[in-house]
C-alpha cells in the first residue's frame, strides 16, 4: 500500500504574526517557518502504518517555492521513503492545491492520501476534502483514529458533538486531527540518511492545472486589540464587578 | 442573487447554527433557500421555515443522508447549487467536512470562517488564529463561503416560507456510518451558551473539572476546555476551545487555569466580559481578561459557587 502525504510549510506555531503596515498580508521576513503541525501528525501516521506492516511506500509531497524543501527533508527524516517538490512562486488557494494534488494522484495511484486537517497560516482546511472531490475518494476529516482493514479505512472523526466513526473504500484521503498521535522527533542519523533520500522536483505549470484563484485579497488588517482589564483582589470582588459593573451576570 | 443556506440539524430539530447563518445570509441580499438533507427530518425543515429571512425550505429526507456523510451531502448540494449565486453553510465540523467537497465540484474556491459580509462578493475572515484579519473578494460565478456563527446574531422566528420536496438522491457509495459516540449533556451548547467556563491543564485530572459543576449550575453555563486538557485526557475533545477547536463569543467567558495561548485565545477572545482565574501573575490570559484574579483555583472555585 502506498501513502501520500502532502505538506506544507508555514510559520512556526510559537511565532506571533505581525500584520504588515501596508497592509498587504503578514510580515514574513525572518520569520521561524516548520511544517504546519497537522502535517507532522499527518507524517507520523503513515510512518506508523508502514512500520506496522500495513504500507509500503510514504511519499510525501510539497507544493510551493524552493523552500519547501527543508520540510520534505524533514519529512524523510521522520520515515518518509522519497519526496516531491512541485515549484512554484505562486500562492496558491486550496483549490489550486487540490487540483495539482489530483494530478500527483493520477501519477502516483496511492492507496491512501493522509494530510493535515488546516493549515494554521490560511487556517483553510479545505484541501484534503477538495482533492477527495476532485478524485471521487471517500474522505475521513478530522481523524484521531485511523484502522486499515481490507481494502477499506475505518476512521473516526472528532466532530462538534463528539466522536464519529465511518468506514471508506480505499484509495481515501484522510485529514489529522491533533489527537491522532504524537509526531517524533527526528534523530541526528536519520537527518543524516535523509539527506540522501530521493526528491524530485516538478515545475507546477507542466500539469496543465489552472493555478489563478477567483479570489483576491483585498487587505489585511490586525485585529481589534482587547485591551486588558484590571486585578481584582479576592471571589467577594469579583462576584461584585461581574454583578454591579459588568453586569452579566 | 439566490442563495442556498444548507441547515444544521440532528433530523429532529434545528441547531442555532442554522439562524445565525440566516442572519449572514440577509446581510448577502437576496431570496435564501435552506436546505435541509437528512432522514425523516420533515420537523426540522418546518423549523427551518419559520427563520424570518428564508423564502423557501428544500426537504431532502433520504437514507443516504442521514449522518451527514460528505460524499453525499455534497453530490446534493452541487446539483441544487449550480443554480444559485451563493452557498453557505456554518462553520462547524458539519459543515467544515461536505462544504470544500462541494466547492471543488462546482470548481470555485470556497471563503472559509466568514465572520462579516462585506458585500455580495466581499467577504472578511480571521487568518493566523485570528492574530490578522484578512478582507477577500471572490469573482467566481458561486460563492461558496462557511460562516462563524459566533460572529452573528441568530435571526428571529415568525415566518411560514414554503416547503418543498426534493426528490435527487445521491449515495457516492464510497463511506457508510458506522457508529457515533455523542456527549450528552444537559447544559447549553458550547457555541451558544451566554455563558461559558473553561478549564485547563491547570484543573490537574478530570474529577477536578466538577468543581465547574456547581458555578456552571448557577450561571447556566456551558463548560469547556484548552486543548492540553482534552489532550491529557481530562475531558472529551467537544469541549476545547480555540483556533482548531470551538469558537465561542458568550456574554462571560472565565477562564480557569488556563495559560493563555494564542490558539486558545483564538476561540474565545472575542466574549464580551472575561475573567482569568490562574496562580501566575505573568499568564499571557491576564493581558485580555477584563478581570483577573490571581489565586489558585482550587481555593478560589468552591468560594465563587458559594457566592453566586
Ligand atoms: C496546531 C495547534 C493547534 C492548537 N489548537 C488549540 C486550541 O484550539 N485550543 C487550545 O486551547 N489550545 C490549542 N493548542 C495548544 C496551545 O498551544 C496550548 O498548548 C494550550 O492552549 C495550553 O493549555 P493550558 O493553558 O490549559 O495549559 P498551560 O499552558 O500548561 O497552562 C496551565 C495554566 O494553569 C495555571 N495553573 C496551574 N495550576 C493552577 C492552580 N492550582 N490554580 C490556578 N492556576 C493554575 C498555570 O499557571 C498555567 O498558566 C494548539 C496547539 C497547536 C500546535
Ligand atoms: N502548498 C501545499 N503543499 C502541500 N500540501 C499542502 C499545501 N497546502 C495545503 N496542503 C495540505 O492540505 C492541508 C490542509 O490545508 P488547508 O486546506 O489549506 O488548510 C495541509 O495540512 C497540507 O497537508
Amino acid at each position: 500500500m502506498k501513502i501520500l502525504v502532502p505538506v506544507k510549510r508555514v510559520i512556526d506555531y510559537n511565532v506571533k504574526v505581525r500584520v504588515k503596515a501596508d497592509q498587504t498580508g503578514v510580515d514574513l521576513a525572518n520569520v521561524k517557518m516548520a511544517l504546519n503541525p497537522f502535517c507532522e501528525i499527518a507524517i507520523e501516521e503513515a510512518v506508523r502504518l508502514k512500520e506496522a506492516g500495513k504500507a509500503s511506500e510514504v511519499v510525501v509531497i510539497s507544493i510551493g517555492t524552493t523552500a519547501v524543501q527543508e520540510q520534505l527533508r524533514t519529512a524523510l527524516a521522520l520515515g518518509a521513503d522519497r519526496a516531491i517538490h512541485i515549484e512554484t512562486e505562486l500562492s496558491l488557494d486550496s483549490l489550486q492545491v487540490a487540483k495539482l494534488l489530483a494530478k500527483l494522484v493520477g501519477e502516483e495511484q496511492p492507496d491512501l492520501v493522509i494530510l493535515g486537517k488546516q493549515a494554521i497560516d490560511s487556517d483553510n482546511n479545505q484541501t484534503g476534502q477538495m482533492l477527495a472531490a476532485l478524485t471521487g475518494m471517500g474522505q475521513g476529516t478530522f481523524a484521531s483514529k485511523v484502522q486499515i482493514n481490507d481494502g477499506k479505512v475505518q476512521v473516526t472523526r472528532e466532530i462538534d458533538g463528539g466522536l464519529q466513526t465511518v468506514e471508506l473504500t480505499l484509495p481515501a484521503v484522510v485529514s489529522t486531527d491533533l489527537r491522532l498521535n504524537e509526531p517524533r522527533y527526528a534523530s541526528l542519523p536519520n537527518i543524516m540518511k535523509a539527506k540522501k533520500k530521493p526528491l524530485e522536483v516538478k515545475a507546477a505549470d507542466s500539469f496543465g492545472v489552472n493555478l489563478q484563484s477567483n479570489v483576491t485579497v483585498v487587505k489585511v488588517a490586525a485585529p481589534a486589540v482587547r485591551q486588558g482589564g484590571i486585578k481584582v483582589e479576592s471571589v467577594a470582588e469579583l462576584v461584585d464587578k461581574l454583578k454591579h459593573e459588568a453586569k452579566v451576570i | 442573487m439566490a442563495i442556498l443556506l444548507i441547515a444544521e440539524h440532528n433530523n429532529q430539530s434545528l441547531k442555532s447554527e442554522t439562524h445565525k447563518v440566516v442572519q449572514a445570509a440577509s446581510a448577502i441580499g437576496g431570496d435564501i433557500t435552506v436546505l435541509v438533507a437528512g432522514l425523516n427530518c420533515a420537523a426540522a425543515a418546518n423549523e427551518a421555515a419559520t427563520i424570518i429571512g428564508v423564502s423557501k425550505v428544500l426537504l431532502a429526507d433520504n437514507a443516504a443522508y442521514e449522518h451527514q456523510l460528505a460524499e453525499n451531502i455534497a453530490g446534493l448540494v452541487a446539483e441544487l447549487g449550480a443554480n444559485f449565486s451563493h452557498i453557505l453553510a456554518p462553520a462547524t465540523t458539519t459543515g467544515k467536512n461536505f462544504l470544500p467537497r462541494v466547492a471543488a465540484m462546482l470548481d470555485v474556491a470556497q471563503i472559509s470562517d466568514v465572520i462579516a459580509i462585506e458585500s455580495s462578493d466581499t467577504f472578511v475572515r480571521p487568518i493566523y488564529a485570528g492574530n490578522a484579519i484578512a478582507t477577500v473578494k471572490s469573482t467566481d460565478a458561486i460563492k461558496v463561503l462557511t460562516v462563524r456563527p459566533a460572529a452573528f446574531r441568530a435571526a428571529q422566528t415568525g415566518n411560514s416560507a414554503t416547503v418543498e420536496t426534493v426528490a435527487a438522491v445521491h449515495d457516492a457509495g464510497v463511506s457508510k456510518y458506522i457508529s457515533a459516540e455523542l456527549t450528552k449533556s444537559e447544559r447549553p451548547e458550547l457555541t451558544a451558551a451566554r455563558v461559558v467556563i473553561s478549564g485547563g491543564r491547570g484543573m490537574q485530572n478530570g474529577e477536578n473539572f466538577a468543581l465547574l459543576n456547581g458555578i456552571a449550575d448557577k450561571l447556566g453555563a456551558a463548560i469547556g476546555a484548552s486543548r492540553a486538557a482534552v489532550d491529557a485526557g481530562f475531558v472529551p475533545n467537544d469541549m476545547q476551545v480555540g483556533q482548531t477547536g470551538k469558537i465561542v463569543a458568550p456574554d462571560l467567558y472565565i477562564a480557569v487555569g488556563i495559560s493563555g495561548a494564542i490558539q486558545h485565545l483564538a476561540g474565545m477572545k472575542d466574549s464580551k466580559v472575561i475573567v482569568a482565574i490562574n496562580k501566575d501573575a505573568e499568564a499571557p490570559i491576564f493581558q485580555i481578561a477584563d478581570y483577573g484574579l490571581v489565586a489558585d483555583l482550587f481555593t478560589v472555585l468552591p468560594e465563587l459557587e458559594q457566592l453566586l
